[in-house]
């Protein structure tokens, strides 16, 4: 009953056409962006901001990123932690480099950075599918990782290779403090959604999705295959980018290439498919997944009062990881973003019967 | 094998070659450390192949591909290694293989069975599940420490032609058994499929899933043994490589490495993946060792994949893999 | 119908499981007693050579709570986080423990340290890195919360070299480093290659990819390229698996010298007899397990039941007796800092003035139960190290033994370029130069 669309009549093609053209989405979208924006600064503490709200929002675009990739085109890549390794070095190489340059452009130009390597490494997307795919993107990771790590031209000739991001400033404002900087990231990352909602309704969007379903029929109604996988590999690889330098300056402020190694991979792989593929939504829901579950496992032994090692709360991190995405996979492969559209369809009954 | 008068082998086999013996022509090595490391290179490879086996197995069977061999390697070696501390080796070692048949009869019934109709990125998915769990549990029950595996493999190195080359040609010991005991298994293996009742079975079920069961073999059955192969293919790669590095945690990455020797060799093919492990391991000891200070060292990280990547372009379905048919 | 329930228990556990998430902001720490975390790796590559380090900390700190009843009647609570060498790992471990008032941390890693270095200005916390981390952090007036006591890997370096430098003329000859492809392989390299232009010997660098598995290619090159010593900067399994290779290719082990973290049981043990011969610097101590120190702890913890370890035998192995050190550091700190503040609960910025102002004299060092184990410890605002000397250790098949005498460090080439390296960072990062005339 609550979710429930009957009497909301569209009058315009605008009005029909918008993002979210039912009202209990639009009232819930803006009420927990307005609650993002304007409560969580003054309600949330200082752990809450730097161990978990920011970590989660830089994860969730680029898991938004690989969504797009993996979830709209279908192109698996398991080489998204190059891509952002890409994207923080190009950030802080034209951070040194060019100190005049606005923090937001130099993100930008980081995520063009990315993008530009991802169409390289997405051109064997043309010709190998499946996991043969995901195996070549693999070499996209390890190369980048080794080159990071070996052109001494990337780090600024530190011989450590460690590098570190200067101090954040936005047209002249300094961005220090947990709130600062997770407000930066809630605006990046807000605006990016909406971007990429938008790429995927629209022809490009389409594109992407019928070369996902079925290439060969998508090439031959006239989506040409190059600029459908491309684009896709170029619009997914730039919010890889953004996340990456983020994640760099904002997150760690000091970092080496082992900090975007293989298993930074397949960390956003596990939140695209349990968030769900080929969905916004899903990847933030995945990204919460993902961030807060280690946590948690840290903490209930300790809540539940059963003395555990450091070593045993670790590895039955991982079984439980795994076991949970097993099974997530049987019972919901479409992941979490399924079960939160599951749930607004039950909202259209309940709490009546039929 | 007459994918190998394809063209397009030909000429990668014949650019191989050149680019393996540029070294010499190039006069950057002679011929006896030459040979020393394209030897070295060729005894990885089968080492790689040895993983490879595994996942070979088990995606010809039933079209998953096993992100979790890696971690069944590293689990058969610990279970071994530790049960030998308490018990003669060779109990140890049947014990093991007791335990890995479980591991394969629960994977089936509890990740396989539940995601029968799934698409291959969601097996894939649980695979990498299942790895991680493996991981997890291997550690917890087992510990995280190194581990030293006897299994009286010789440790000291072999100088052969030392008559014919000054200093002569080193070959490790310990790589040319391990080559030796994969040879056996791979011969092992390939009697098992063509002559037994079981491994024709195997191999009708890998053709067609509908028309093996429609004959009234039992696919559950079929891909527990599968299974079980696969965890016998994983011992072997454990006792060899758990000898070799010791029985630790990074075992378990060893197995990224055998996914470029899939790629080239074709993903359903055994004989691919020994060939695809001796080109990975030759390719990438030499160019280590003679591209490798050009461009400051470490090149070995990224080397089989990007000629894994290349070869692809080139054959998408690998040297002995399926050519793989789009029906619209 | 199951299909439903399935679904209704997913998300009810996955709103249960966001609600402890979201609620795990670390409880406030009892104001009664000092707050030491400790980071550390039980599992994955790292674990065999993080685990005796993490039992000798952890056992020290229960040892002085048992003993002793605290740092003058102050216990001291510690907890453990697992980074598994991860620097993600590791900020957020810092992050959550941050909360709990802690005065000073030991992070266990470079690249941690690295990452961690930015945030302690603005809290206020101690870093002290026994051992590792980033060697111009010596330079108190730039790095005023870094104290990379006992040694860092310039002085290992210059120290090494010294040592072969003593077995004939470098010059002409070749060394080759075998290191762990991170800022903490990386770090000796610059020292290594001023000394190779002064002494004229070539340097050999060979990267090892992380964890370090894959050694075949650089040990071939070695044979090849035979040079007259070999450095090994390597960590966890990539140490074990240097000698492995090495004795596959026939290296005399005699010419291999591994940076103390390179040389403990976890690295020669798996090569057993074959690895006899190995050499590594000794950061001060080897693997003494007879000290007073060393029967306080059976006394106190192991007889008791309370000790760390699983296995009593690793109490006073080379990384457990390098733990036990730390911590000994750590509680020095403290309570020099203490001396000054009174003996109570100490704050981070006390506990700072007392790493920079700590006094670990001969006499001290025997009152702790370490003799022959530590030397002598002396901070000031311009050497956060406190002392730069190790010596030459060896493997002769069953345990350590020391091969040579005590040697101490370059000041005068380290000393400039440690100068120059903390004011280029100190640019870099726009923060302010202390004067280390006028600090108290």
């Amino acid at each position: 009953m609550i979710y429930r669309e009957t009497g909301q009549f569209k009058t315009t093609y605008a009005s029909d056409q918008q993002l979210f053209p039912i009202l209990q989405d639009r009232v819930f979208v803006i009420g927990a962006l307005a609650f993002a924006f304007v409560a969580v600064p003054f309600i949330a503490s200082d752990y809450m901001f730097r161990a978990i709200l920011t970590p989660f929002l830089i994860l969730s675009l680029a898991a938004l990123g690989l969504n797009i990739l993996v979830g709209y085109c279908g192109q698996v890549s398991l080489g998204t932690g190059g891509f952002m390794a890409v994207g923080a070095y190009a950030a802080y190489n034209f951070a040194v480099r060019i100190p005049q340059l606005d923090l937001l452009v130099i993100f930008i130009l980081a995520g063009l950075c990315a993008a530009a390597v991802g169409v390289v490494f997405g051109i064997p997307s043309l010709r190998i599918k499946g996991f043969y795919l995901a195996v070549a993107t693999l070499a996209a990771q390890f190369f980048i990782d080794w080159a990071f790590a070996r052109i001494k031209w990337f780090t600024n000739d530190i011989p450590s290779g460690s590098v570190s991001a200067p101090p954040l400033e936005i047209l002249g404002y300094g961005i220090e403090g947990p709130q600062r900087k997770y407000l930066l990231v809630l605006a990046i990352v807000s605006l990016a959604a909406l971007v990429a909602r938008n790429l995927t309704r629209g022809a490009i969007g389409r594109s992407w999705m019928a070369t996902r379903d079925m290439d060969v029929a998508a090439e031959v109604i006239g989506i040409r295959p190059l600029t459908a996988k491309l684009s896709a590999f170029a619009v997914s690889s730039f919010f890889v980018g953004i996340s990456g330098a983020l994640w760099a300056f904002v997150y760690l402020g000091s970092w080496e290439p082992l900090a975007f190694d293989v298993n930074r991979s397949f960390q956003l792989l596990f939140m695209v498919i349990i968030g769900g593929l080929g969905s916004i939504l899903g990847s933030f829901l995945g990204a919460a997944f993902i961030v807060i579950l280690p946590l948690v496992l840290n903490q209930l032994p300790a809540m539940l009062g059963i003395p555990l090692s450091t070593a045993m709360v670790s590895d039955i991190e991982f079984m439980v990881f795994g076991a949970l995405i097993v099974f997530f996979l049987i019972v919901e492969p479409r992941g979490l973003a399924r079960l939160w559209a599951i749930g607004k369809e039950k909202l259209r009954l309940w709490p009546f019967p039929h | 094998m007459e994918a190998l008068r394809r063209p397009s082998t030909i000429t990668f086999f014949v650019l191989l070659a050149i680019a393996a013996v540029m070294p010499m022509v190039l006069g950057q090595a002679k011929f006896p450390q030459w040979l020393e490391v394209a030897l070295g290179g060729l005894l990885t490879g089968v080492l790689y192949s040895l993983v490879a086996l595994g996942l070979v197995l088990i995606f010809k069977a039933s079209g998953v591909f096993n992100f979790a061999q890696g971690a069944m390697v590293l689990f058969a070696a610990l279970t071994l290694v530790r049960l030998a501390e308490k018990m003669p080796l060779a109990l140890a070692i049947v014990l093991t293989l007791a335990v890995m048949i479980a591991l394969a009869w629960l994977i089936e019934r509890l990740v396989l069975r539940p995601l029968v109709n799934q698409e291959g990125i969601v097996l894939f998915m649980a695979t990498l599940g299942v790895a991680y769990f493996l991981d997890g549990f291997g550690q917890a029950v087992w510990g995280s420490d190194i581990y030293t595996l006897h299994v009286g493999m010789p440790k000291e190195p072999k100088i052969i032609l030392e008559g014919f080359f000054d200093g002569g040609v080193l070959v490790d010991m310990e790589d040319l058994v391990a080559a030796i005991i994969a040879a056996v298994l791979v011969a092992a293996l390939t009697l098992f499929f063509q002559k037994t009742g079981t491994g024709r079975a195997l191999r009708a079920v890998a053709d067609d899933h509908q028309a093996a069961q429609s004959i009234g073999i039992p696919l559950n059955r079929i891909w527990v043994i599968v299974w079980s192969v696969a965890g016998l293919v994983a011992l072997v790669a454990g006792i060899v490589w758990g000898s070799k590095l010791g029985v630790q945690f990074s075992l378990s990455q060893v197995a990224l490495k055998a996914l470029p020797v899939v790629i080239l060799g074709g993903f359903t093919s055994i004989p691919g993946a020994i060939v695809g492990g001796l080109i990975i391991g030759l390719g990438e000891k030499l160019s280590e060792v003679y591209l490798g200070p050009f461009f400051g060292g470490g090149i070995e990280a990224w080397f089989a994949y990007v000629l894994a990547l290349v070869f692809l372009l080139f054959r998408p379905e690998g040297l002995f893999g399926e050519k793989i048919i789009d029906r619209v | 119908m199951k299909h439903e329930l399935r679904i209704k228990a997913a998300a009810l556990l996955m709103a249960a499981a966001g609600a402890l998430g979201v609620a795990a902001d670390a409880a406030a720490q009892s104001s009664k007693e000092i707050f030491v975390p400790v980071l550390v790796y039980r599992t994955g590559a790292y674990a065999p050579n993080g685990v005796p380090w993490a039992d000798g900390f952890v056992d020290y700190l229960k040892l002085v709570n048992a003993r002793d009843g605290g740092v003058n009647g102050v216990k001291i609570a510690y907890e453990e986080c697992e980074t598994g060498y991860a620097t993600d790992r590791g900020v957020e471990c810092y992050e959550r423990l941050k909360s709990k008032h802690p005065v000073a941390f030991s992070p266990l890693s470079t690249g941690i340290t690295y990452a961690l270095t930015d945030k302690v200005y603005g809290d206020h916390i101690v870093l002290i890195t026994a051992g590792y981390g980033r060697a111009d952090s010596v330079d108190g007036a730039v790095f005023r919360w870094n104290f990379p006591m006992m040694g860092t890997y310039w002085d290992g370096a210059d120290i090494l070299v010294q040592h072969v430098k003593e077995k004939g003329s470098l010059k002409g000859k070749k060394i080759a480093l075998v290191y762990h492809d991170s800022p903490y392989g990386k770090e000796p390299i610059p020292v290594l290659e001023a000394l190779a232009k002064r002494e004229g010997f070539e340097l050999l660098k060979l990267p090892v990819t992380a964890p370090g598995v894959e050694q075949k290619a650089t040990w071939l090159q070695i044979r090849q390229q035979r040079p007259d010593y070999v450095f090994v900067w390597g960590w966890g399994v990539m140490n074990s698996t240097a000698l492995k290779e090495a004795i596959a290719v026939s290296y005399p082990r005699a010419q291999i010298y591994g940076v103390w973290w390179s040389a403990a049981e976890p690295d020669v043990v798996p090569a057993e007899m074959a690895a006899k011969g190995y050499n590594g610097l000794a950061l001060g101590h080897s693997a003494e397990k007879d000290r007073p120190i060393h029967k306080d702890m059976m006394k106190y913890l192991y007889d008791k039941g309370q000790g760390t370890a699983k296995d009593k035998s690793e109490v006073g192995n080379v990384l457990y007796n390098r733990g036990m050190l730390s911590a000994i550091l750590t509680v020095e700190s403290i309570r020099s800092a203490q001396k000054k503040y009174g003996n109570r609960v100490v704050t981070g910025e006390e506990v700072r003035w007392g790493a920079e102002h700590l006094n670990i004299d001969p006499a001290r060092v025997k009152a702790l139960g370490v003799e022959g184990m530590l030397q002598p410890v002396h901070t000031s605002c311009m050497d956060h190290g406190g002392s730069h000397a190790a010596r030459i250790h060896t493997w002769d098949g069953g345990s350590w033994s020391y091969t040579s005498e005590l040697y101490k460090s370059e000041p005068k080439i380290l000393d400039p370029m440690i100068k120059a390296s903390a004011e280029k960072y100190a640019a870099e990062k726009k923060l302010p130069i202390e004067d280390c005339g006028k600090s108290s």
